[in-house]
């Protein structure tokens, strides 16, 4: 978060009190998730034993490769892959351009295009899903990936131009006013000195769009239909319909669903929080 | 507001008065440009979709063939419609009484994780996790939690002697069942009122606990005033979600038992996706809009009543 020098509590019982606290919630907040992965190994049929067992009997970690026949889970892992990176690309660097402009750029009407673009984060997604649809339907890209990433080509979405926009206000702007003098070009300035300079924001704009599009079950549901065309997200969901009193085996994708996400989340940890705490968006 | 052209660069000698130097044009190109994908997403799949929407109420339409013309008709049939109150009491409800329930708890875990002792930072990781799982495996997670013979709470209920409850099968409880369900999913507004609560200023807080005020006092009368616009951010967003509520009525409950989940949105993907009426989907879309909008509006209304700003402190 914020970097300063943290002033630790001092006293022990404020100390042990400030742990139990922080642990219970801990315990709280994982334990889903524990029911989650538990669910997911116990024998065939154990789901349905009364009492829950809160450790199982036997560990049956084959339940994975069971579920995983049960559907073509490769195919839908690929389409999501193949739609969380593109999409996410597009919102890189469409976002970052729309943020350097309104950061670094003087042009006519420009606060006129970023008080829009701020109003864009208040507008109900609900209200555009007939006419998208219909569009997509009719430039003939209804039931193919297409709509689920191109879209993102298009700024990436008001709150990612917001938080990159508060990032750049903040960074010194000498480094570009000596490359202007230089006879560099904006482009050029854009992609050798403000990006590299933007990486926090960047990250975490990247972590929060990997995530969305990696999770995101309404635009492949309203987009898509064929098996060909289905993402994890939509899969499971499907798998769920025709299996829904196998929920060892629903439970073991879901957890294989939730991996990669976690191992983003973990490995950008540092720059989910601070992109939002640098943003200024908490900071009135 | 226009960007103000520098002086030196209306040259005096010219005898013609250029609009614009040479600089501003540059800037005004290059504005535009880096701004063009934005722009032609917002016209594309913004404002272009948004009139559609409200060109398309006023039709009858399947998706397939003509829309055809019929004026006011499809609003009289909503409001006609017992589902579509139905479907907007279900809303109001949950959005009205989980928000709050939302904020409050982001807000304590934010202060939890705002406690100054080590490794807090992992805690902060932990706290986040339920948010990011897939939302699908979450709703099929929960299910699972809240079954009435198998499921996790029950069998903790049992465990301390109370009798088990029907969470989702029960008209009455399904509403209360799913935003308890929301509550572990919260990460977003704890992050936001965590980063408000980093800078809110120790001098401050020190000098009220020397003047003998309590940890709460100090706590409602200076933390609460001081992160006031980060409540109102998060009440506004959070209005916005959950009267967007679909994935977990349409994949946990189907809208049931006896239409008590049947919430707006859900609504409108049956009209529109199942039954195939556009033209009536699109009617109800513009109706929750509007919905949206006036709340809004109200919030923003009585946000000066209690929200507060540092004087000069808006850097945007």
């Amino acid at each position: 978060m914020v970097d300063r020098e943290e002033k630790y509590i001092g006293s022990i019982s404020g100390k042990i009190a400030a742990y139990i606290l922080l642990g219970f919630g801990a315990l709280v907040s994982l334990m889903p998730l524990y029911w989650l992965v538990m669910t997911s190994l116990r024998p065939a049929g154990a789901e349905f034993t009364y009492p829950p067992e809160w450790i199982p009997s036997s560990f049956h970690p084959e339940n994975y490769p069971v579920a995983w026949r049960r559907a073509p889970f490769w195919l839908f892992t690929f389409n999501s892959v193949l739609v969380t990176f593109l999409a996410t690309l597009g919102t890189l660097l469409t976002a970052s351009m729309a943020a350097y402009a309104f950061a670094r750029v003087p042009f006519y009407g420009r606060n006129v295009w970023f008080g829009l673009t701020l109003s864009t984060m208040m507008l109900p997604w609900a209200v555009t899903l007939i006419p998208r649809f219909l569009l997509f339907k009719y430039m003939q890209l209804f039931d193919s990936l297409w709509p689920l990433f191109l879209p993102f080509w298009f700024g990436g979405g008001g709150f990612y131009i917001f938080l990159i926009r508060q990032f750049i206000m903040t960074l010194p702007v000498e480094m570009e006013e000596a490359a202007v003098v230089d006879g560099a070009s904006r482009v050029r300035i854009f992609f050798m000195i403000t990006m590299p300079l933007t990486k926090p924001a960047i990250a975490a704009v990247g972590v929060f769009s990997f995530i969305h599009h990696w999770n995101d079950f309404i635009s492949p549901l309203i987009y898509t239909n064929r098996e060909e065309t289905r993402t994890l997200a939509l899969g499971l969901r499907y798998f769920g319909d025709e299996q829904f009193t196998e929920f060892r085996l629903i439970m073991a994708v879901a957890t294989l669903m939730l991996v990669p996400v976690l191992v983003v989340f973990f490995a950008a940890n540092k720059y989910f929080v601070s992109g939002v705490a640098l943003s200024g968006l908490a900071g009135r | 507001m226009a960007d103000a052209v520098p002086l030196a660069a209306t040259s005096p000698v010219q005898t013609k008065k250029p609009r614009w130097s040479r600089k501003v044009k540059a800037d005004n190109i290059a504005g535009y440009l880096f701004l063009a994908p934005w722009i032609i997403g917002f016209l594309a799949f913004i404002v272009g979709p948004m009139l559609a929407s409200g060109y398309l109420s006023l039709t009858k339409y399947s998706g397939f063939g003509d829309a055809k013309w019929v004026g006011f008709q499809n609003y009289d049939k909503i409001f006609q419609d017992d589902l579509f109150y139905t479907s907007l009491y279900n809303t109001t409800y949950f959005a009205f009484l989980g928000v709050p329930a939302q904020l409050l708890v982001a807000l304590c875990l934010a202060v939890l994780l705002n406690m100054k002792v080590r490794y807090v930072n992992v805690f902060r990781t932990v706290y986040y996790i339920p948010t990011v799982t897939p939302a699908v495996a979450n709703v099929f997670l929960w299910v699972w939690i809240f079954n009435f013979d198998f499921g996790l709470i029950n069998s903790l209920l049992r465990l301390v002697g109370i009798s088990p409850v029907n969470w989702l099968w029960d008209p009455q409880i399904v509403k209360p069942a799913l935003i308890l369900m929301s509550l572990w999913s919260v990460g977003q507004q704890m992050v936001i009122f965590l980063a408000a609560l980093q800078g809110v200023s120790e001098e401050l807080l020190e000098a009220a606990s020397i003047d003998g005020a309590s940890n709460f006092r100090r706590f409602i009368r200076i933390t609460v005033p001081l992160i006031s616009p980060v409540i109102f951010l998060n009440l506004i967003i959070g209005i916005i979600n959950l009267f967007q509520t679909f994935t977990v009525a349409f994949i946990a409950t189907k809208g049931g038992p006896i239409n008590s989940s049947l919430f707006y949105v859900l609504y409108i993907y049956r009209k529109g996706f199942e039954s195939f009426s556009m033209g009536y989907a699109s009617g109800l879309a513009w109706i929750l809009f509007m919905i949206i909008l006036v709340i809004t509006a109200i919030q923003f209304y009585f946000a000066q009543n209690w929200v507060y700003y540092e004087s000069g402190g808006a850097p945007s």
